[in-house]
């Protein structure tokens, strides 16, 4: 009896939770609706399943429940019903099957019109390629890849020229016009993550894979990484800018393009030492490592860090000052903080950035 | 490996599962009956108790996780690091170390020697090293807790590249341990998994036909066959990853560039590793699944006192999820940048497997249909299957078909959904069991009132620890997160009131597991001061109830081999004296004192 | 009655009562295991060749030289399998001198093949061609090493089988040990066959 209560209870508290919870998708920012629309199905069908077996369930447990002057029923089998039961789920099957392959059909289909972005992960941070006006990508290659060319792009190769390199913390896409998604991985395997259009897509290093979508609601979206990639996976962030063509065209122009990364040290930053410091910070995808509002990370948090004593792996202690803080970015395995692991990558950054950095870091 | 000891004497070999009870060797020492014992039911007891307790430490893991989850920042202990490799270890202890192990070492070596009438395994000094080698396999994985650098956290699924480079904890000492872990485990399971295999075509007793056999043979059988075929796709991945990260080879290894070093590795494909776990991987849902699917069945005819429904189709389906299971394995990398046209194939292969999935659940409930339901403590674990199951396979649905799983995959969905049909549903198929046949492995009944009181709290706090978690991930929280609040903040789609969902299912994890400690009670005080059992105090049919002594002794059933005269579900039959008929009873003898 | 008609009986009404005669394979249970045992080993060896496919389709593969010694080897592995299958003919015509002949002549083979194997590796290893310079030359070593482990433990059975064949005076009785040997020897040379096959083609 109260098993039977219980098993009730449950299934209309998990229809209940189901229309009542303040969970669910998010508002859809893409022209995926159609996965919804799967979604939804799939719901409906496999809801109906869930009530009416586990009512039955329910039913048999009250109703055949024990008495010694009763005997249960001796029936091994009943073909009829079996193949009515057997038909019936196979029906439910291929209304949930049949399309959601037509979907998929429409997802693995790229519109010929669609322009081009590649998203680059690396353990913890992303960045951005455009075709610039050539509408063609520059060829890349792990090889090319140092401090100077963090995309590894062919310096040879006449159709990466004009590439316009975002390494910030954001990009931006128009509204209305379908996007192909490129993706590659530097070091390990990420995955382009932004709830709001749905579709999204691992990153492989050794090889380039893609989604497509088009952008169907202006606003500003977390960019997420979806696939364990290490140490800094939750705290691998950037944003992504939904905004009409205009806007969007007027952004890209401030961007660099691989040739003027080549040739001039281009000021993409502006504003006090300690606004550039941030951005370079940014740019850098030190937050994926380190922390500025003392939570832990990775690394050290970067709150309060000047001036504070830092116990190192060796069992001594060391006061950040200036110099300490200039060794740890350009030779940071010099030094370990204990309970730390030894991961940093060293980088190369000129005077003028290091300062703005510093000062960044003494603000905090 | 295996094929040393088929070179037993050749003609006159006899098999030691059905050697006559005078020429059985019984071990005189207390080392030889208890620790070397090559018996299978005390080989099941090891394993047992060893996956038991090797799944208790994983338990802790996943309560320190819903530490960091439910309260982040308050645990400084936990560090990002500290928190992915708990994932990584909670999650490859319970799937393989405790879940295979007690379903096929524990279960399959107590059930299977008793409920096809054999002595024992037919190679049992096999089956002794079996387990030692598990033994071993645990050893070195709990070694990894110690080694510099801890265990590996690059997930259950060992992904390369992340896996052996730096970036991810454990990418030297932790990664090794556990493949060579794994190796053994693989090694040491396959002379147990031939023993079963063998046990089952070979050793049954006279008249046990194969349709006569229990479910739960049945499930546990072709369990053990999946798993001798799915284990060595893990053997080779696990030999070629320990070759990229100690030698440098390039299988798995594209070139990369990690933390600013240009790495020598070139070429190699991180996803035909993938392929090659998963080509394990999803058989291994179903190894854990086939068995408890067996044991529901037979908790389910026993408690209700009815024949199962449709044994014949319950056969099949078994046999058919078991053949399926390996051809869909690629519906676990829908999102991994394979040729995405795979996507319709697997779909297909996997929205198919619900058929005879669901045929299985529409039988459990059609076998209570005019039943008479004892409501037991083992039944009433049966019943949580049976609702959870549900619940999970429905789930399962959705990620199978291959749009749906586009946006759910990698969130608290995919999480909530395994949970609930690979961890929820197996472990309340494990709990039944043992109040099952607790009895006749001490002789003595577990406490019905503290059985009860797991059961509630176990069934409905696990349900509401999972279902509520599926709606995370619809909304799109991502799994394997140290903390939703990254640099860029908290998401805007993520509300505060996620938050609090997260504290309740952490407090209502942390009730669950400390409730385990009420069961783990009961089994120790039981064994002195259980009520007497008797040999058979269910009224169950099958041959491991109709033992001469409780608990069987070496040899399970004395002088004389059973002979079976019919299935293993004459419950109630019509005309019948009682309300149900031994396997060994002839006819002509079930209107007269059946026993 | 076959597989598959055991299966679609009714067990309620089937022969209800009574004790049918038929059960298990008619074949002896440590045949049937190390039928079960070689069709996990196939298993394992078409998982090894699968990803060597896989890992061939992709640019940097470099097929890696074919030792001529290897044709010596193939032709020593396939006398040793005929020496022992000698050895269990001989065994079921209770003959124990061509039992002893065939078992070392078999095991002499076997030996002889690993030292050749190690040879074969020497000589590559002096061309230049290391474990990690190129996959396809990691999947030779690493095939090459996991059948001569398969072997290897092949041995210690044949270990067993020359202890047995002298301890007893009655022939009769190794000849299960001996087919068994025979019949797993004729397995990994197959195997053998197949890989060597797989290096010559591609």
């Amino acid at each position: 009896m109260v098993l039977a209560i219980i098993l009730v209870l449950l299934v209309i508290g998990s229809v209940l939770f189901h229309f009542l919870s303040p969970w669910y998708l998010t508002p859809i920012a893409s022209n995926w609706g159609f996965i919804d629309d799967t979604l939804t199905i799939t719901f409906i069908v496999c809801g109906f399943v869930f009530v009416v077996i586990n009512l039955f369930l329910a039913y048999c447990v009250y109703r055949f429940r024990y008495s010694k002057d009763r005997r249960a029923e001796y029936e091994p089998e009943n073909k009829r019903l079996e193949w009515w039961l057997t038909a019936f789920t196979t029906v439910g099957v291929v209304a949930m099957l049949a399309p959601g392959l037509f979907v998929w059909a429409k997802y693995v289909d790229v519109p010929e019109e669609a322009s081009l972005v590649e998203a680059v992960g690396k353990q913890w941070s992303w960045s951005y390629r455009y075709p610039g006006e050539d509408g063609i990508l520059g060829t890349v290659d792990v090889r090319h890849i140092d401090a100077k060319n963090p995309f590894g792009m062919n310096p040879d190769d006449p159709n990466g020229q004009d590439d316009v390199l975002v390494s910030g913390s954001e990009f931006h896409l128009p509204l209305g016009d379908p996007v192909k998604v490129l993706l590659r991985s530097k070091d390990v395997l990420h995955d382009f993550y932004v709830p709001q259009i749905r579709a999204k897509m691992d990153l492989v290093p050794g090889m380039i894979t893609y989604f497509w979508f088009t952008p169907t609601l202006a606003g500003t979206y977390d960019v997420l990484c979806a696939e364990l990639c290490g140490s800094g996976h939750y705290n691998m962030r950037s944003r992504m800018v939904l905004e009409d063509e205009a806007d969007f065209r007027a952004w890209l122009a401030t961007q660099p393009t691989f040739a003027d990364t080549q040739t001039v040290q281009v000021a993409t930053v502006s504003g006090s030492p300690e606004e550039q410091g941030r951005q370079i910070a940014e740019s850098q995808g030190c937050m994926g490592c380190h922390s500025i509002d003392g939570s832990p990370g990775v690394g050290p948090t970067w709150k309060e860090l000047a001036g504070r004593t830092e116990e190192l792996a060796d069992g001594s202690a060391v006061i950040v000052d200036d110099a300490y803080l200039v060794e740890s970015i350009v030779a940071p395995n010099a030094t370990i903080v204990a309970g730390y692991p030894p991961i940093m990558p060293a980088y190369q950054l000129d005077d003028a950035q290091l300062a703005a950095l510093i000062a960044y870091l003494n603000s905090l | 490996m295996a094929i040393t000891d088929v070179a037993h004497d050749a003609v006159d070999y006899v098999r030691p599962a059905e050697v006559a009870e005078e020429e059985l060797y019984h071990p005189k020492t207390w080392l030889g009956k208890y620790v070397f014992s090559q018996d299978a039911k005390i080989i099941a007891l090891q394993y047992s108790m060893t996956a038991m307790a090797v799944g208790l430490i994983a338990l802790v893991l996943s309560v320190l996780m819903r530490l960091q989850l439910g309260f982040p920042g308050v645990f400084s202990f936990i560090t990002p690091d500290a928190y992915i490799q708990f994932v990584t270890m909670h999650g490859m202890i319970m799937v393989i170390y405790l879940l295979t192990a007690l379903f096929l070492g524990g279960f399959g070596n107590y059930l299977i020697p008793l409920m096809v009438g054999a002595r024992d395994m037919v190679f049992p000094y096999v089956n002794m090293i079996s387990y030692w080698i598990y033994l071993f396999a645990v050893i070195l994985l709990l070694a990894s807790f110690f080694v510099p650098g801890g265990p590996t956290g690059a997930g259950w699924t060992l992904y390369p590249p992340q896996t052996i480079l730096p970036g991810t904890p454990g990418a030297d000492w932790g990664i090794l341990l556990m493949l060579v872990s794994l190796a053994f485990f693989v090694i040491g399971f396959t002379m147990g998994g031939l023993n079963y295999v063998v046990t089952v075509l070979q050793a049954r007793t006279r008249g046990m036909t194969l349709m006569r056999m229990p479910l739960t043979v049945w499930g546990i059988f072709t369990a053990t066959v999946l798993a001798l075929f799915a284990f060595p796709a893990l053997f080779v991945a696990a030999i070629m990853m320990t070759l990229d990260s100690v030698i440098g080879t390039s299988f798995f290894m594209p070139a990369i560039v990690s933390m600013g070093q240009t790495l020598d590795y070139s070429g190699g494909s991180p996803v035909l590793f993938q392929h090659l776990f998963w080509f394990f991987g999803h058989p291994e849902v179903y190894i854990v699944a086939l068995p408890a699917f067996g044991i529901i069945s037979e908790l389910i005819s026993v408690h209700a006192r009815k024949n199962i429904f449709g044994y014949r189709l319950m056969v099949w389906a078994i046999v058919v999820i078991g053949g399926l299971s390996f051809i869909v394995w690629a519906h676990h990398m829908y999102v991994s940048g394979m040729n995405p046209y795979f996507g319709f194939f697997f779909a297909t292969t996997t929205l198919i497997i619900a058929v005879p999935t669901a045929i299985k659940v529409y039988n459990w409930v059609l076998t209570l249909w005019r039943g008479n339901i004892k409501l037991t403590v083992p039944m009433l674990f049966a019943i949580g299957f049976v609702f959870t199951f549900i619940n999970g396979g429905l789930t399962g649905i959705f990620l199978g078909n291959v749009i749906v799983d586009v946006p759910l995959s990698d969130t608290y969905f995919v999480v909530a959904h395994f949970h609930m049909v690979m961890a929820v549903s197996p472990v309340l198929a494990v709990f039944g069991a043992v109040y099952h046949w607790y009895p006749k492995i001490t002789g003595r009944m577990l406490h019905e009132g503290m059985g009860k009181f797991h059961f509630w709290v176990t069934f409905v706090g696990l349900y509401c620890i999972y279902y509520p978690m599926h709606y995370l991930g619809i909304m799109g929280v991502p799994r394997r997160y140290y903390a939703n609040e990254g640099s860029t903040g908290l998401p805007d789609w993520i509300p505060e009131s996620a938050q609090v969902l997260n504290a309740g299912i952490s407090i209502a994890a942390i009730v669950v597991a400390s409730v385990q400690l009420v069961f783990l009670y009961n089994l120790a005080v039981s064994t002195t001061r259980g009520k007497r059992a008797g040999d058979n105090p269910w009224g169950a049919t099958t041959l491991e109830w109709q033992t001469s002594t409780t608990p069987p002794t070496h040899g399970n059933f004395g002088k004389e081999l059973p002979s079976v005269y019919r299935w293993a579900y004459d419950y109630s039959v019509p005309g019948a004296k009682d309300d149900f008929i031994p396997q060994n009873v002839p006819a002509g003898q079930e209107t007269g004192d059946a026993r | 009655m076959n597989f598959r008609d055991q299966l679609s009986v009714k067990p309620w009404v089937a022969q209800r009562g009574l004790v049918p005669s038929s059960r298990g394979f008619s074949a002896a249970t440590p045949k049937v295991t190390l039928g079960v045992f070689l069709c996990i080993a196939s298993v394992l060896f078409g998982l090894f060749i699968a990803a060597y496919f896989i890992r061939m389709g992709y640019a940097d593969w470099q097929s890696i030289p074919v030792p001529a010694l290897l044709w010596l080897n193939t032709v020593i592995l396939i006398a040793s399998s005929i020496a022992l299958q000698w050895a269990s003919v001989s065994a079921r015509r209770e003959n124990p001198e061509g039992v002893k002949l065939g078992l070392y002549v078999g095991g002499g083979c076997t030996l002889v093949f690993f030292v050749g194997q190690w040879l074969a590796w020497q000589q590559l290893q002096e061309l230049g061609y290391f474990v990690y310079s190129n996959p396809s030359n990691g999947f030779f070593y690493m095939l090459t090493t996991v059948h001569a482990l398969h072997l290897f433990g092949g041995l210690v059975a044949w270990v067993r089988a020359t202890s047995r064949v002298h301890r007893s005076k009655e022939i009769a009785l190794s000849r299960m040990i001996l087919e068994l040997c025979a019949i797993y020897w004729h397995f990994l040379l197959l195997v053998w066959l197949v890989l060597f096959g797989l290096l010559l083609a591609t």
